[in-house]
């Protein structure tokens, strides 16, 4: 194989041509009030069927009620995530049953698949113009969290909310730092497969419950 | 001439239900396209931007592919290199075999279609399940994507109902698109949770962090690099940027120009395989970087223009052939003003030439083109190619050729142009007679009486 790459290289020296540094994209922004940026990115997610509730530091009781409306049995979580102190201690007895994610997803598949109602995790941002939100899974917050689960809870914090991704990303130095798997997450999962007409809750979370703080 | 070509495109004519289907989906596919870019100005601008990033990729992409092979490397991600379909299918096949692998989830990739992988694997005892819900329709039903964006975008909601129906015989029928879409998503849970190895494309990797980026909307394409041990990754050499940041006006006008979305519900960047204080994502991260025809197509300084494509679909949304003929009239992986131009690159000429007569250069394709490829420039450079290629072949291009040299030296010699335009007027009674298939559908033309020069001089226009 060190072969193809010898020839496919040498194949695309042929004719060399004029080079040239990488072009400089000026960064993308808006300047909104932090107000706006919030209202921007609620109807932006809202416009996808995202469920987006405003709270206060009162949000793992609103979290539960809007669970316990859904019937969810159980809701996952990182063992070790940024507000995991916060979930557990303000959540309801009568709640859904709360479950720590602590091992590995070869001991935690079958679960997560067959038993898991809904999952919980934090972001790390939040994009105003796309209405997206960010998220950089983590040994304590893992991949599959924000995908198996059909219902998908996020808290989001009024400051990390920023106007595009092309901003974060040269604010953030994302190019020097990228995780194993960094996500823009912008609704439900859906699709417009069948005859253009969108259809949500395909394979991804069914509904997505984004709680701004 | 009874060409493959025609003979598809004339068949595909004949099939009303489709082509009702196609130009509903196209029309609402151009409106939401240009609903999402509501600023002509801000459209220009960023085209600007994806043309110079891809130009720039492309002037420098035995470079780029380097740094990506580095820096991949670095991350953890095996990085391989394919010549061709057959390296490609064997590369990914020892991968799977190597794990003992007897399925293979797959998210949505047109190179995957292009170097015919699901036959390979099939052959070998591996199954290859599509998970897209467009993709899963198409291998049901046993057919080739129609769309590079919307595989199914040929067949309506009946014709699926009852695919559907065929194949899972338990679950109850339905017609209605969501209780569809529920029952895909049934059907394959127990396949995203049991199976090991997970294939996809790439939509943009770039070189300066190693990381390959996926857009997709329904989650298949995460579980399919997520939740399995093994994720091998497919991609042209082509898809290769410099800059991380490259990615943001490339997302914009992607999902814009393919679907009018702002942005698609997900984007995933992966950048290396589980680490080890890491829960879940696949141990195993593998690239492999096809060639199959491309390093040609980037030694012809003009014909360059055709890899800058991110495969957004737009050309063929807009294209008055592609909605009357759809996808299968084409008869290529491909279809569209850009497949017009890329197949017979691909191919070769000599099996896919014709294909660059497909087109009536109308140029709608290339005024929505996000990086702004002159897609009917390309297609006049590859018939004029095609025609001289088949010079003194004895096939019917020989009385095309006598035609346009008349053409031409009438148009040269004003006194014979007089000359012949007086001939052609006295004799427009039986011009109506001579172009029988023109006028099968559509009224005769008719020559005017007096010449748009005689009219002009009466009305004493200055000659600028």
């Amino acid at each position: 194989m060190t072969d193809a790459r010898r020839r496919i290289l040498q194949g695309l020296r042929v004719h060399a041509a004029a080079k040239g540094r990488a072009p400089a994209i000026p960064v993308r922004r808006f300047e909104w009030s932090q107000e706006e940026a919030v209202d921007r990115l609620e109807q932006m997610m809202q416009a996808v069927r995202t469920e987006v509730h405003r709270v206060d530091d009162a949000w793992p009781q609103r979290l539960a009620e809007e669970l316990t409306r859904a019937s969810a049995r159980r809701l996952y979580y990182g063992a070790k995530g940024p507000l995991t102190g916060e979930l557990t201690a303000g959540w309801p007895d009568s709640a859904p049953e709360l479950v720590a994610w602590e091992g590995s997803i070869e001991t935690t598949r079958d679960r997560l698949f067959d038993e898991a109602d809904a999952s919980f995790t934090s972001a790390r941002a939040g994009i105003a113009e796309t209405g997206s939100l960010v998220l950089w899974p983590t040994p304590a917050e893992p991949r599959l969290l924000s995908l198996v689960p059909p219902i998908h809870c996020v808290l989001l914090e009024r400051r990390q909310i920023v106007s595009t991704l092309h901003a974060l990303m040269v604010e953030e130095r994302w190019a020097a730092q990228m995780p194993t798997n960094a996500l823009l997450i912008s609704g439900p999962s859906k699709s417009a497969d069948i005859e253009q007409t969108l259809a949500y809750g395909v394979h991804g979370p069914e509904r997505l419950i984004l709680l701004i703080r | 001439m009874r060409t493959e070509l025609r003979v598809r495109a004339t068949q595909a004519l004949g099939r009303d239900r489709v082509r009702a289907n196609i130009r509903r989906a196209m029309d609402g596919l151009i409106l939401k396209r240009r609903a999402a870019f509501p600023d002509v100005e801000e459209l220009e601008r960023l085209r600007d931007q994806g043309e110079a990033i891809r130009d720039h990729a492309l002037a420098n992409l035995p470079e780029l592919l380097e740094a990506l092979e580095g820096r991949c490397a670095a991350n953890g991600i095996q990085v391989h290199w394919a010549r061709d379909a057959a390296e490609a299918n064997a590369i990914i096949l020892t991968i799977i075999q190597g794990h003992g692998g007897k399925a293979v989830i797959k998210g949505k990739s047109m190179v995957s279609e292009e170097i015919g992988l699901n036959d390979c694997l099939s052959a070998h005892g591996i199954e290859p399940i599509e998970t897209d819900l467009g993709e899963l329709i198409i291998q049901l039903a046993q057919e080739h994507p129609s769309h590079i964006v919307a595989p199914a975008v040929h067949k309506d909601r009946r014709e699926i109902a009852a695919l559907f129906s065929r194949h899972y015989p338990d679950e109850p029928y339905t017609e209605e698109i969501e209780r569809l879409t529920a029952l895909a998503r049934r059907v394959m849970r127990e396949r995203f949770k049991g199976t090991r190895i997970g294939l996809s494309g790439v939509n943009f990797a770039v070189a300066e962090t190693g990381t390959l980026c996926l857009v997709e909307n329904e989650g298949n394409g995460r579980l399919s690099t997520t939740a399995p041990d093994v994720h091998i990754a497919i991609t042209g050499i082509e898809k290769v940027i410099a800059r991380l940041e490259h990615l943001a006006p490339l997302l914009t006008l992607l999902t814009r120009s393919a679907t009018g979305q702002p942005i698609t519900t997900y984007v995933n960047m992966i950048s290396g395989p589980r680490k080890p204080d890491e829960r879940d994502g696949p141990r195993e991260v593998h690239l492999v970087l096809l060639d199959n025809g491309r390093s040609g197509i980037h030694a012809d300084p003009q014909l360059r223009a055709t890899l800058r494509c991110i495969r957004c679909a737009a050309c063929m949304n807009h294209c008055p052939v592609y909605v009357r003929i759809g996808g299968h009239g084409y008869g290529t992986v491909y279809p569209g003003p850009i497949g017009s131009i890329l197949e017979p690159q691909l191919q070769g000429l000599e099996r896919q030439g014709e294909l660059a007569q497909a087109s009536t250069l109308c140029g709608a394709c290339s005024a929505v083109c996000p990086v702004r490829i002159p897609i009917p420039q390309l297609l006049n450079r590859l018939r004029f190619e095609h025609a001289e290629a088949q010079r003194g072949k004895g096939t019917g291009i020989r009385i095309e050729g006598f035609i346009w040299r008349a053409w031409a030296t009438a148009h040269a010699h004003p006194a014979l142009y007089r000359r012949v335009t007086w001939i052609i007027r006295r004799m427009r009674g039986l011009v109506g007679l001579s172009i029988r298939p023109w006028n099968r559908t559509r009224t005769a033309p008719r020559i005017a009486p007096r010449s748009l020069h005689a009219l002009v001089r009466e009305e004493g226009l200055a000659n600028d």
